[in-house]
């Protein structure tokens, strides 16, 4: 439950009565919505690091996919699949 | 395997280890605090390629491990109310209470939900206003600012239907609990890098000089862990302590600050039980007074029974570094992941479960001979 997941931003919205700022994020495929209120500076496509649905930090895209890579191999993407 | 990305390079493997054999003079014991890292070492035959004088120690860094019993028959009592949905990240459903889990539960009737996000259940406790919601907020710093998220949203939109159970642990306390600790004798932390995301590098400083260690900041991935390794040991081999950080791709010195600001409007530090440790002072979060109507705890009544532990499962020694998953009796007989007798048998970043899960990985499977 601890891992945080790189994921790009598709696009950004405000589902929730408005109160947050929230984003359509891709991981690697896997679209899930997720929380932007704590990357204010985070826009459509930037690749954020996402933790339990809530964006923590914006990653360089190159770094983004390299953890994919690995998060690939170690079998922990399955984990958002459900 | 495909592809081999640059974390799992076997090349830049063999090249870490190579210089750790060579730089390493003496026997060293390091711990890891996070479980993901526990994971990652154990998954990827880490331990067994490193020089034998590298003695890794697996820390209390897990909380689910570390929740105390008392919360979860709390839960598994919520969730058997008529009137409550109790949702949960799925790691926290098979770990045993005193009689049950909150799987067990579910199977009797109880509503049980694994979620996702704690926002996920705000948006459920605003779509089921005949129902009292409540998420079992459990985690590290990494996992407080979205749990104080959703009680600030829940609040801004004005729901009285929703609250949290609130299970929140602080890594550095943890970190002083264990130097404090006579049995154990750790000369270097490996600190955990998405923790360090949110809270930043300077909670750290003062354990560096307080008990003249050496603290790394360091990521999850195999080569993040062999390269904060070296990095410690280059430092305990010329008598440094500093705290360095080998994850600088995404740890800033000042973390996250808008999180640390979302976690401090919502919780407040206390003194926290840790299940197999006991009470650290100051080592948890709880809700602020004026979130006080949704802090699960004050809001229902709950009756609680006897709390009992196993008197096999020796967790708080496993915990504290002190034994490895091995030299429990139960380990692999009476305790698996199917029917686990303690906590750390039941998350995936729990030290039991990750040497049962991997103990058939041997140093000839490992990523370096890939
Ligand atoms: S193997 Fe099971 S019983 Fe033994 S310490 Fe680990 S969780 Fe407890």
């Amino acid at each position: 439950m601890c891992l945080a997941i790189p994921g790009q931003i598709k696009s950004i919205e405000s589902p929730i009565g408005d109160v947050s700022r929230m984003a359509k994020v891709s991981f690697d495929g896997i679209l899930k919505e997720a929380s932007l209120e704590l990357v204010p500076e985070a826009k459509e496509g930037d690749f954020v690091l996402v933790h339990v649905g809530i964006a923590i930090s914006v990653v360089d895209k190159d770094e983004a996919q390299k953890t994919f890579d690995y998060l690939k191999q170690i079998g922990e993407l399955d984990d958002l699949q459900h | 395997m495909k592809y081999l990305s640059e974390y799992r390079d076997p090349h830049m493997v063999k090249e870490y280890i190579e210089e750790l054999n060579q730089i390493v003079t003496r026997q060293w014991k390091i711990m890891e605090v996070c479980g993901g890292q526990t994971h990652s070492l154990v998954r990827n035959g880490l331990l067994e390629m490193m020089p034998s004088q590298i003695e890794m120690i697996h820390g209390p860094g897990c909380p689910v491990c570390v929740t105390p019993l008392g919360l979860i028959d709390k839960a598994i009592y919520l969730a058997e109310q008529d009137n409550v949905i109790l949702c949960s990240f799925g790691d926290m459903l098979r770990v045993p209470g005193s009689e049950k889990s909150l799987l067990q539960a579910k199977a009797e009737g109880a509503e049980v939900r694994i979620l996702y996000s704690p926002l996920e259940a705000v948006k459920l406790a605003k779509e089921t206003p005949e129902k009292e919601i409540v998420f079992f907020a459990v985690g590290f710093e990494t996992t407080a600012p979205a749990n104080a998220l959703s009680v600030i949203h829940a609040d801004r939109l004005g729901l009285k239907n929703y609250s949290i159970l609130t299970a929140h642990v602080l890594v550095p306390p943890a970190i002083e609990a264990v130097m404090q600790d006579e049995e154990s004798h750790i000369q270097g932390f490996l600190a955990a890098g998405h923790v360090c995301t949110i809270m930043g590098m300077q909670e750290y400083y003062p354990l560096v000089d307080k008990y003249k260690i050496p603290i790394v900041v360091t990521g999850f991935e195999p080569v993040d862990l062999l390269q904060g390794i070296l990095m410690l040991v280059r430092q305990l081999e010329t008598g440094r302590t500093e705290l360095e950080n080998q994850y600088s791709r995404v740890v800033r010195e000042n973390g996250n600050p808008k999180a640390i600001e979302t976690i401090l409007q919502a919780f407040e530090i206390t003194d926290r039980e840790w299940r197999g440790i006991g009470t650290i002072p100051e080592s948890g979060y709880q809700l602020r007074e004026n979130y006080a109507s949704y802090d699960a705890n004050r809001k229902f009544d709950i009756q609680q029974g006897e709390v009992s532990e196993s008197e096999i499962c020796i967790a708080g020694e496993i915990l504290k570094g002190i034994k490895k998953p091995k030299a429990c009796s139960a380990f692999g007989k009476e305790c698996t992941p199917e029917h686990p007798l303690g906590a750390p048998m039941v998350s995936s970043e729990g030290a039991c479960a990750a040497y049962y899960h991997f103990s058939a990985i041997t140093s000839s499977e490992s990523i370096a001979s890939k």
